[in-house]
């Protein structure tokens, strides 16, 4: 995926010497940098690496924390912060309190971050562990990529009750991928359920994992961290690279600090990094002078360099963090390194949707609320956007449907935002009669039919993993969403892959879901985007007691508009209260109505009493309802509420 | 609490927390032990010695059942417990009674001691109905209470039904309906069933306990229709009065009046302020045992909640709401025509009065003005 055609390479030959070979082993005593979290954690001691300032590549270990969600993963994280002892034990235990709280609220991980820990072996020998932080969703997928890209290792997490599951088998595959090393760890061993004789076996059968390579632990009690830690050092390589060769960092990660512009979270492969610089990064050819360098212990601490093999971060006045990419190789703008590092790509935007204010008054503080959120996801692009029925808002693209819900959750939770998010949408391509070519990711652009001379549709590339035993139900819900092409791999007995080119719009209609539910969990799913194909589309309109939702337009293909469109008024049916009237929900394309649900009106909806002592609790009921309708909207006479406009594209509970 | 200025029309409530048996649908404050009654009588005393200083225009003496003290006790308590209540000269004076405790000699206390007006708890005039409302008298007893309560000179006797039993047909519901017309009360409550939380039908399916909506509905139609054709004014959701007769206690709550509560969970509210009082009779007794107030907790409403408040009670009753009181929010006129055209609301002059639809739904119309 590369596009070296527009990659710059060095501009001048009378540059000057290379700063690459400088010696890297003269530090002096380490300077605190600034917060870069609201809360404030107390160093407890300066730990021994920051001022035994020689270590040579051989001393350290990086990696990764990868395992099924729920399976311990921040809670082992912790205990390894923990036991370098960057923090004090009485401020960790604070500290776990505290984030456990944020995190439950903000639903984002914010303590397992990205941290270099310190770590004197049984035999006195210093080392430096890096654990590098990975996102858990599928949509993010790539940013994962990127993480195990800057590791050596990998701890292989795995729940004593719960065994070896969905995400278990795509994380290791993911960290296969890469050649990285693989230390297995049975965790929650302290558990009434653990099965630890259980989870081995299905170590050994499901992921073809020697078991006696397993660590047992438990991250809740502390067990076992020490064996962890001794079997990062001596089972996960050192990095490779040459410190004295041009400079090639990989961007794994990037956050905005208010004070500091964006946050760069680097792996430097090759060469080193100092304040003063000039760095270039090498997909765009964009040059900053580096401000700061440094690594993460909780807060940021400055070093005075970085240098093949280390992990930290690296501060160069970038606006937003947009201008720098994940994956993207930062190399020194006067002595670039040749090539880049493998695997970068641009992550393109795959699902539109239009997000508008619950209540049009909101809008401005919407924008702002955009703004901000867009400093700190540089996935995430946006353009204003109007509809009839709710007003001014904006179009948006996003990564795929978690990370859809992700923005969403983000902007009500962290910005205090009321917002509406129209049904999601892919990208048509289309050819009008007159020759010319219209892309449509939004259903209010639809061209007219009798306009269109050939549509096209994006298609991926989907990989299913799964137990054998689900592969009846997954060939059926793949054959119900188009899927073409399949094909067949076992790579561990009992485990099947199965392999098919499907419609992505397919996949936005509830596809993870439905894949969790028919597989129970077990199935996990991933894709590539391929191609365009050929695809008759239509839009289906949909008309709330006759009147058109423009928001709730969706694009279907044509073999299925009937089915869902009726499963669109279904739903809204299900999701639109009852009101005093009888309301029609009605498909249509064009002027021809395809499917129709009714609301019934509600006839009676009065208490029998009301005297003294019910007036309060009657007037507190309906101040509560009132409250509720501001997350809802009118469209005409009816009163819409804001899960209604995601529901249509859901299926139904079981 | 101290003894506050109210102005002069206003309702005083006396709750009487005891029962002989709990009903299976009754949610209201009131236990089936007994013994607390003379130290309840006691503190009631001292709480009306506290919260003196006004005159009343309604008593109401309510439940629980009221007609388990002992004939003494209710006759203090009608009088007043130490001194004569502060009651205007043609104050309405109410008893909450149960059947199966009226007697002769009891309606001879009630109407001794100032009683005016008889609210019977009748419920059902069929049995089965009785038992599954969990009421101790039969359909019988509660003819016989009608009978002595009219021969003993009860002019004003209120009857309260109930309806929407599941599987409960019109017909049914009619025969119960017809019975209490030959009785001619001045006054009919007719509640649709409802289940309150924390009581035995609220351990049930609701399917199980109540008629479906749909039915809930024709009931309440069907209810207002024939009580109006018998010359009764449907003047509240549940309630149908012949002229002249409309519950006047009741009637200050739904119009936003003073009203002063004594006894265990009594309300009360002044114009702008709500409180209540401790559920629990030991509390109570134990509060007062100390001349301490048994307030539990009180509101004061903001000029939003009591707008909010006169709407809401307003939509409850025939004679709406005045205009004025709509006009406050936004989009007013958009939702009155709306609710007009619907059929639920009639705009008048300067008030805007809730039609038979409009009363079905009451709960909800307050809702569609709120912006």
């Amino acid at each position: 995926m590369c596009g070296s055609a527009h990659w710059r390479f060095a501009r001048s030959s009378t540059s000057r010497p290379l700063s690459c070979d400088r010696d890297v082993r003269t530090f002096p005593d380490i300077q605190v940098g600034i917060h870069h979290t609201a809360r404030t954690i107390s160093v407890a001691r300066v730990s021994s690496i920051n001022r035994v300032t020689i270590y040579s590549m051989a001393d350290i270990r990086n990696f990764s924390i990868i395992a099924h969600i729920d399976h311990g993963k921040s809670t082992l994280a912790d205990r390894l912060i923990q036991h370098a002892g960057l923090v004090a034990d009485r401020d960790f235990r604070e500290q776990i309190l505290d984030s456990m709280d944020i995190e439950r609220e903000r639903g984002i991980t914010i303590k397992s971050q990205t941290c270099t820990l310190p770590y004197r072996g049984p035999d006195g020998h210093d080392y430096v562990l890096n654990l590098i932080d990975t996102p858990g969703h599928v949509d993010f997928s790539y940013e994962v990529s990127r993480a195990l890209a800057s590791c050596e290792g990998v701890l292989l997490l795995v729940d004593a009750a719960q065994g070896v599951q969905a995400q278990t088998l795509a994380n290791l595959y993911a960290a296969m991928e890469h050649d990285l090393a693989i230390i297995p760890v049975i965790n929650k061993i302290d558990l009434a359920a653990a099965d630890i004789a259980g989870t081995k076996e299905e170590m050994r059968v499901e992921l073809g994992i020697d078991p006696s390579e397993a660590i047992l632990c438990s991250a809740k009690e502390g067990v076992g961290i020490d064996a962890i830690r001794e079997a990062i050092v001596g089972r996960v390589p050192p990095p490779r690279g040459e410190p004295s060769k041009p400079l090639r960092a990989l961007i794994f990660d990037a956050s905005y600090d208010a004070y500091r512009g964006t946050v760069v979270s680097i792996r430097v492969i090759d060469g080193a990094v100092r304040p003063g610089d000039t760095i270039m990064t090498m997909s765009n050819g964009r040059t900053f002078k580096v401000e700061e360098v440094g690594i993460f212990q909780l807060r940021r601490v400055k070093r005075p360099a970085l240098s093949a093999g280390e992990v930290g971060y690296l501060i160069a006045n970038i606006k937003t963090v947009s201008d720098t990419r994940i994956g993207d190789t930062i190399t020194h703008d006067e002595c670039p390194a040749s090539t880049a590092l493998h695997g970068f790509k641009v992550a393109k935007p795959v699902v539109f949707s239009s997000i508008y204010p619950v209540s049009s008054d909101d809008y401005r503080p919407l924008v702002d609320a955009m703004e901000k959120y867009a400093l700190n996801d540089a996935s995430l692009i946006f353009e204003k956007d109007s509809s009839a029925a709710l007003g001014q808002g904006f179009r948006c693209g996003f990564l795929g449907l978690l990370h859809l819900e992700i923005v969403q959750e983000r902007l009500e939770r962290e910005f205090d935002q009321s917002i509406i998010m129209t049904v999601p949408s892919v990208e048509y391509h289309f050819t009008l009669k007159d020759g010319t070519a219209l892309v449509v990711d939004n259903p209010a652009h639809f061209p007219d039919p009798m306009d269109v001379a050939t549509t096209h549709e994006p298609y991926i590339h989907a990989t299913i993993l799964m137990p054998e035993r689900y592969l009846g139900v997954v060939m059926k819900l793949c054959l119900e969403r188009r899927a073409e092409g399949t094909s067949f791999h076992y790579p561990t007995p009992g485990r099947i892959e199965l392999a098919c080119d499907m419609p992505l719009a397919e996949v936005l209609f509830d596809f993870y879901d439905r894949l969790k539910s028919v597989t129970q969990g077990y199935g996990s799913f991933d894709y590539d985007l391929t191609d365009y194909r050929p695809g008759r589309v239509v839009k289906v309109d949909i008309l709330v007691n006759g009147e058109r939702v423009d928001a709730l337009s969706l694009i279907v293909h044509e073999s299925q508009a009937r089915e869902r469109a009726l499963h669109a008024c279904e739903r809204l049916a299900e999701e639109i209260p009852r009101h005093q009237f009888r309301i029609a929900i009605q498909g249509a394309i064009g002027g021809k109505i395809i499917a129709r649900s009714t609301i019934k009106p509600f006839r009676k909806d009065v208490t029998a009493k009301c005297y003294g002592g019910d007036v309060t609790r009657k007037r507190k009921l309906l101040e509560k309802q009132k409250r509720g309708k501001l997350r809802m909207k009118m469209v005409g006479d009816v009163v819409i509420p804001q899960s209604a406009f995601v529901s249509v594209l859901k299926t139904k509970e079981e | 609490m101290k003894a506050r200025e109210v102005p002069p029309d206003a309702g005083l409530y006396v709750h009487v927390p005891f029962c002989r048996t709990k009903c299976a649908y009754c949610g209201f404050c009131s236990q089936t032990d007994l013994s607390p009654i003379d130290a309840y009588a006691e503190s009631l005393a001292v709480e009306a010695r506290l919260r003196a200083g006004q005159t009343f225009t309604t008593l109401y003496v309510g439940g629980g059942t009221p007609t388990v003290l002992p004939p003494e006790l209710l006759a203090r308590l009608l009088r007043g417990p130490d001194t004569p209540w502060p009651l205007t000269k043609d104050a309405e004076v109410t008893v909450e009674a149960n059947p199966d405790d009226i007697t002769t000699p009891l309606l001879e206390t009630l109407r001794k001691n100032g009683a005016n007006r008889l609210s019977i708890g009748v419920q059902s005039f069929r049995d089965d109905e009785l038992r599954f409302l969990g009421r101790r008298h039969t359909a019988s007893q509660a003819r016989a209470a009608i009978h002595l309560a009219k021969d003993a000179g009860f002019t004003n006797i209120g009857i309260d039904l109930m309806y929407g039993f599941r599987g409960q047909r019109r017909e049914r519901w009619r025969t119960t309906l017809d019975e209490a017309l030959r009785w001619r009360p001045a006054h009919l409550s007719c509640y649709q069933l409802t289940i309150e939380p924390n009581t035995p039908l609220s351990r049930r399916p609701p399917s199980l306990i109540r008629s479906p909506e749909a039915k809930e509905y024709d009931f309440f139609l069907f209810t207002s229709r024939l009580l109006t054709d018998h010359g009764y004014e449907h003047y509240e959701v549940s309630n149908f009065a012949l002229p002249g007769f409309r519950a006047r206690h009741n009637a200050l709550y739904w119009h936003h009046a003073p009203y002063c509560g004594l006894g265990p969970a009594a309300h009360s509210f002044d114009g702008r302020t709500r409180s209540w009082n401790v559920r629990s009779v030991e509390e109570y007794v134990a509060r007062l045992s100390r001349n301490a107030v048994p307030m539990e907790e009180s509101e004061t409403l903001t000029d939003e909640q009591l707008a909010l408040e006169r709407v809401m009670l307003g939509m409850r009753t025939a004679r709406g709401v005045p205009l004025s009181a709509l006009t406050r929010y936004a989009g007013w006129e958009v939702t009155l025509e709306r609710l007009q055209a619907g059929g639920f609301l009639v705009c008048g002059q300067d008030r805007v009065t809730v039609t038979l639809a409009g009363l079905a739904i009451a709960d909800r119309l307050p809702l569609e003005f709120l912006p």
